[in-house]
Parts: structure tokens; C-alpha cells; sequence
């Protein structure tokens, strides 16, 4: 699986790298976690409001800090 | 969750908060003058009477308020805000950006990419810039703070007066043709589809959003609440009334634009400014020099400035603080003129 964590170095998308390496950690979720920090990468994927989480290839949530529950269900359910 | 509890509970909290904010004059006379047997009158009493009415008053109304325009933000995405501000004509375009900046959240943070969604997809730089200018400046924390030690016409002036500069700075910049100052890069930004991946978010979402950013604002903003009331309660009893009257009083003409100049490299959120405006305007400041003087600090902030700078050359970044800070100053002027 590939997580994609969409930020420029905010404090939320700091966060937000933190809960998910966290949750896969936890889950024993088998993926390979990378930060996308330029910011014509994350243009080009379509997102204006960072942080995002992109799981293989699919946008999945933007915008906010979703709780570590909430990112859990998003990479299961993606 | 099940519906009772996801409603009950915010609705039980609701209650008590509200119960206690309704009680919460008495219950700080009672706790001060048969409690702790204070002395009544002397200064030291008034200034623990004030902290101890206005810090709680303050933080249930944040937290109350907050949990509202959590939930309401959730409904204002930054992709629909641009939808609706797409091919708009300048003005009509202006007056939504500014209005639709109160309500889509926002961080300086997410400044660049908003910018360059918004030019991407054919919003005039005059209607963004009306955007940019409203987002920080017209703030829900310091809307509230003004409502809770002011009252709700200064709120109210805070905000109408925001829109007014927000718009008209916005409309100016347009017609001013400033293209030529955007880096060029901006206009190469090539943007993917940001439609078929519509944040999808359900009630208990949204509700969650409310919880989460009680839980992120007021963790953030307590402490500079509380120091600057703590400041207020200090200065209630001991400075003279009319000690800040010479310095930003309304016979002083040039305190207006040397307020926002002191304003513009001091930057402190909205929480800790309010409560020292207070503080200004109970000893002699002038309302409208107060109020130039704090949306100098919120509005103009140096390192937004920097943030910005990616997109826009300096000339286009002095222009823009130049023609903020002169609408920041007629607002001022206006109110030590009218009041």
C-alpha cells in the first residue's frame, strides 16, 4: 500500500504524518509512508487545502486533522 | 455512536455551560465576598473580582462558539469556495470572497495553495486578494472576545468594517492591474481535478470537527486569554483612567497610523490581542484607534508577508499592506470621528 502525506510543513501536517505512521504501526498495516512537500506535486493532485491523505493513489481527505480512528478506517476502507 | 448520544452529549454540555455562564456574576460575588471574605472596594478585591468573572466568561463563550463554527466550517470547503468565486466579475466577486473569508478555514499555512488554486482556476487577483485580506483578519476568536468584553456593536463594527477594507482593498488591487507583480511561476501551476475526490463527511463527522477544534483553539488560546485579562485586572484598579488617553486618545490625530505601524511586525493571534484592546480602551483609547491598532496585528502580519512572498514580488506585497493599512486607517479615523 501507498500513504501519501500532502503538506508544506504546517503543524497539522506534521500531525497528521505522525497519526498515520502511528495507526499503520499499530495495525500492522503493510505500507510505505512518503511526504509530498513540494508544492507543484500537491497542486498537481488536486488539493488546495493541505494537509491531504492520499492512499494508493486516491485522494481520501483534505483539509483538516482527522482523528487516528477516522485515518484508520480511511486506509482500510481506501 | 447512536443518535442519542451523539446529540445528548453536546446538548448536556450546552446546558451546563450555559447554566453556569447565567450564574456566573453571583457565583463570583458569593465566592468572593463571603468565601474568601475579601475586603470590598479596595483594589486588590476588584482586580481578583474582574479575573475571576471575566477569564471563565470568556473561555465558555470560545469554547461554546468555537464548537459551533467548527461544525458550520466543515460545510465551507476551500474547493467550493473557489467554485463559487470562479469567472465572478470583480465587486460582486469582492463582496463574496471577503464573505466567504470568514467562514472557509483557514491557516497561513494553506495561504500558497489557496492563492494558486484560486489563479489556476480564473478567480481575478482582486476577488483572491479580497480572500486573503478577509481570512485572517476578520477572526471567530476575536469576533467573540469582542462580543464578551465589548458587547455585539463593537463585534459587529470588528466585522463590517473588515468586509469594507477587505472589499474595497481587494477591488483597488484589481484595478490597479497588478498581474505583472505575480511570480511567474504561478500562472505554469498546473492543477489537477479537485472535484472527483469530494471530501465525503457525515454528521458525526462534523460533529467530531466541533470537539476537535474546541479542543485545538482553546488549548491554543487560554493561556494569552487569561494573561491578557490578567493584565486587564491589573491595570482595572491601579492605572488611571486617562493614562493612555494623551498617547491614543482621540484628540490624537497621528496615533491612528502609528498604531498600525507598531501593528504590523507585532504579531500575536486574535485571543491575546483582544483583552490588551480592552485594557487600551478602559484607559483613555479611543475606540477607533483601538480597534485599527488590533487589526493591524491580525490582518497584517509579517510573517504572512513572508509566506506570500513565494507567489508575489515585493512591489506587489508593499501595495497590498500599503492599501490595507490605509483602509485600517480610515476605519480608524471614522470611529474617532463618529464616536
Amino acid at each position: 500500500m501507498e500513504i501519501k502525506i500532502l503538506g508544506t510543513g504546517c503543524a497539522k501536517c506534521k500531525t497528521l504524518e505522525k497519526l498515520t505512521r502511528d495507526v499503520v504501526a499499530e495495525n500492522n498495516i503493510n505500507a510505505n509512508i512518503t511526504k509530498v512537500e513540494d508544492i507543484m506535486d500537491i497542486m498537481k493532485m488536486g488539493v488546495m487545502a493541505t494537509p491531504a491523505l492520499v492512499v494508493d493513489g486516491k485522494i481520501v481527505m483534505k483539509g483538516r486533522l482527522p482523528s487516528s480512528d477516522e485515518i484508520k478506517q480511511m486506509i482500510l476502507n481506501a | 455512536m447512536t443518535n442519542t448520544k451523539l446529540f445528548g452529549i453536546p446538548i448536556i454540555i450546552l446546558t451546563l455551560l450555559l447554566t453556569l455562564y447565567h450564574f456566573l456574576q453571583p457565583l463570583t460575588n458569593w465566592l468572593i465576598d463571603s468565601v474568601l471574605n475579601l475586603e470590598k472596594g479596595s483594589h486588590l478585591t476588584e482586580a481578583i473580582r474582574f479575573f475571576v468573572f471575566e477569564f471563565p466568561k470568556v473561555m465558555i463563550l470560545l469554547t461554546i462558539i468555537i464548537f459551533f463554527v467548527g461544525i458550520i466550517r466543515t460545510f465551507f470547503t476551500a474547493e467550493r469556495t473557489r467554485k463559487a468565486l470562479e469567472g465572478k466579475k470583480t465587486f460582486t466577486g469582492n463582496v463574496m470572497a471577503a464573505s466567504l473569508g470568514i467562514v472557509t478555514p483557514f491557516c497561513s499555512c494553506s495561504a500558497i495553495p489557496l492563492f494558486l488554486g484560486f489563479v489556476e482556476s480564473g478567480v481575478p487577483l482582486s476577488v483572491t486578494f479580497s480572500f486573503l485580506i478577509a481570512a485572517p483578519m476578520i477572526n471567530e476568536v476575536a469576533i467573540i472576545l469582542l462580543y464578551g468584553l465589548f458587547g455585539w456593536q463593537v463585534a459587529a463594527i470588528y466585522v463590517g468594517t473588515g468586509l469594507m477594507v477587505a472589499i474595497v482593498a481587494g477591488y483597488l488591487i484589481g484595478k490597479l492591474k497588478l498581474e505583472k507583480w505575480v511570480e511567474p511561476w504561478v500562472y505554469a501551476v498546473e492543477m489537477g481535478d479537485t472535484g472527483s475526490t469530494e471530501n465525503k463527511i457525515n454528521l458525526e463527522s462534523r460533529i467530531t470537527q466541533g470537539y476537535e477544534a474546541v479542543k485545538e483553539i482553546v488549548s491554543k488560546v487560554w493561556l494569552y486569554v487569561a494573561l491578557g485579562i490578567l493584565v486587564g485586572a491589573g491595570a482595572h484598579g491601579y492605572v488611571p483612567e486617562d493614562f493612555m488617553a494623551a498617547l491614543m486618545g482621540k484628540s490624537a490625530w497621528y496615533s491612528v497610523p502609528l498604531s498600525i505601524l507598531i501593528g504590523i511586525p507585532l504579531y500575536s493571534n486574535a485571543a491575546g490581542i483582544v483583552p490588551i484592546v480592552s485594557v487600551l480602551i478602559e484607559k483613555g483609547a479611543s475606540l477607533g484607534t483601538a480597534l485599527a491598532f488590533m487589526m493591524s496585528v491580525i490582518g497584517l502580519s509579517l510573517p504572512e508577508m513572508v509566506i506570500l512572498r513565494k507567489v508575489l514580488k515585493m512591489p506587489l506585497i508593499i501595495t497590498f499592506i500599503a492599501i490595507v493599512g490605509s483602509g485600517i486607517m480610515l476605519v480608524g479615523f471614522l470611529f474617532n470621528f463618529l464616536m
